[in-house]
């Protein structure tokens, strides 16, 4: 690789491999993908002090881009920013500059301009972060927050966090995504992650309708039939039914749906006795889940919160960071010149 | 020089020095914290020489490095853990080797945003001077001045030892 090779699977990385935007999990190492959970586990450490910030970003600005409503997701980015003392800038785009018909790109430049240090990009379009990275001045970082169908690599970095945290780690582990894998760029990086972290087998639990096409290719096992699918399960990760997404007729009903592939507490005892039960948010109770398992001594709904902030913490500092080694780098290596 | 670095005559200078400074300023019961990896096991082996009940903390200093803008964040950060308030505390702060001065204020910027420490003692095995901050350890195992090609390292936990390595031409 050269020293100005642009090629995709490197445009997340610096020369000496350390992150620089967080767009996919593709291309990432299993190393790397368990630095960034060490890493958080020491930021869960900051979340639990008196004062719970530390001084890595004080200085930087980071400006959330949000083309896409979130109420979660854009929290916990800007929680994790301030506690690391970066200034933040929320900016809801899609009540803002494109509704008077400024570009994309016209966008960032005036953002740019305000000297912002990185971007943490939602877009309903898969590709727009990687899009923004490709074009960005060199030194800014850009953080994927979820990217129409494609990816949400900091949702399922921060699952993986959970999931380590109440299995100990990854080997030997059965796990499932159960509902509407089609629509969800959660389940793509999660199924990554569970692949690259190594976990014993990733199932698919959903009617066909709601699988995209060569599901199995992404590394994964297809039940259809939800009872079969349960068995021996470790972690069950329930996935939110996206109605708005949805174009025709992909189900009967949304009382069927539950009936068919909603948990509950008869469900959940054929899995293995301590298996936990995950949901990315917000929660349908009564569509992808009953509130007595949502609310039960399984779920672990809202330590997944919690690790949010730490991952994105972890990811926002190490992405930063390598953004500034590579420009401490560019400025040493113009003054030899 | 192999006989200026003996382990346990540092350490036995160091828990000298610290048994004075604690009874110079009437502290029964200090906090004992030490950084991360060098300094945690100097904590270990002097919380026991000076009999102390309470676990020490330890401390990673990586999230408050003034060097992060210029090298990113270690990757092999570990969580900092202070299992006692350091609220209005005597804390006794070590370290293994004390040179530019900058790990140390790291560490009190770390230790402040726990709560307010009454005092801070610092011990360190070894100063190597060559400071780059007004910071200054109140007891010190042994002061070295090494040649540039020198570097001094501290090993361990078990056995404890310092290394004296020399590097090549």
């Amino acid at each position: 690789m050269t020293a100005n090779d642009p090629s995709p699977h490197h445009l997340q990385l610096t020369r000496d491999g350390q992150l620089r935007h967080f767009l996919t999990l593709d291309g990432l190492s299993r190393d790397l993908l368990t630095d960034i959970l060490d890493t958080a586990d020491s930021f869960i450490e900051v979340g639990e002090r008196t004062i719970k910030k530390v001084p890595l970003l004080r200085g930087r600005t980071v400006v959330n881009l949000f083309f896409e409503s979130s109420t979660r997701t854009r929290s916990t980015f800007e929680l994790a920013a301030k506690r690391l003392s970066a200034d933040v800038l929320n900016l809801d785009i899609s009540t803002s500059a494109t509704s008077k018909g400024e570009s994309l790109s016209d966008t960032l430049l005036n953002l740019e301009a305000m000297a912002s240090d990185m971007f943490v990009v939602r877009h309903s379009q898969s590709g727009a972060p990687h899009f923004i990275a490709e074009s960005v001045t060199p030194g800014v970082a850009i953080i994927n927050a979820g990217d129409g169908r494609h990816a949400h690599p900091t949702q399922a970095m921060l699952d993986m966090l959970t999931i380590r945290q109440h299995k100990g780690g990854f080997e030997g582990l059965k796990v499932a995504i159960v509902g509407d894998v089609l629509h969800s760029r959660v389940a793509r990086s999660q199924i990554r992650a569970l692949n690259v972290l190594g976990v014993a087998e990733v199932r698919v639990i959903a009617p066909g309708t709601l699988l995209p096409k060569d599901v199995e290719s992404l590394g994964c096992t297809v039940h259809y039939d939800m009872a079969e699918g349960m068995k021996d399960l470790d972690v069950v990760i329930m996935l939110r039914l996206q109605n708005e997404r949805m174009e025709g007729a992909l189900l009967p009903s949304e009382r069927e749906f539950y009936r068919l592939y909603g948990l509950n507490r008869d469900k959940l005892a054929l899995a293995h006795p301590d298996c936990i039960v995950m949901h990315p948010g917000p929660i349908n109770r009564g569509v992808e889940i009953e509130s007595a398992v949502a609310d039960g001594p399984q779920s672990v709904i809202l330590n997944q919160v919690t690790n949010g902030i730490a991952i994105r913490m972890a990811v926002m500092s190490m992405a930063m960071g390598g953004q500034l080694a590579e420009r401490q780098r560019t400025q040493t290596q113009g003054g030899q010149v | 020089m192999t006989a200026l670095l003996d382990i346990d005559q540092l350490l036995n200078e160091l828990e000298t020095g610290l048994r004075q400074v604690l009874a110079d300023r009437g502290v029964d019961q200090p906090a004992l914290i030490g950084i991360r990896t060098g300094g945690v096991w100097l904590a270990d082996v002097l919380s026991k020489r000076l009999g102390l009940d309470e676990p020490f903390g330890e401390l990673d200093i990586s999230f408050y490095r003034d060097d992060f803008s210029r090298i990113g964040l270690n990757p092999r950060v570990k969580p900092s853990s202070l299992p006692f308030d350091t609220e209005g505390r005597d804390v006794i702060l070590i370290d293994d080797v004390i040179m530019s001065g900058r790990t140390i204020r790291a560490a009190m910027n770390e230790i402040f945003d726990y709560g307010r420490p009454a005092s801070i003692i610092l011990a360190t095995l070894i100063d190597l001077g060559a400071r780059e901050l007004p910071v200054q350890p109140d007891v010190v195992g042994r002061t070295l001045a090494l040649e540039a090609h020198q570097r001094v390292k501290l090993r361990g936990p078990d056995p404890l030892h310092i290394e004296l390595q020399e590097a090549g031409h």
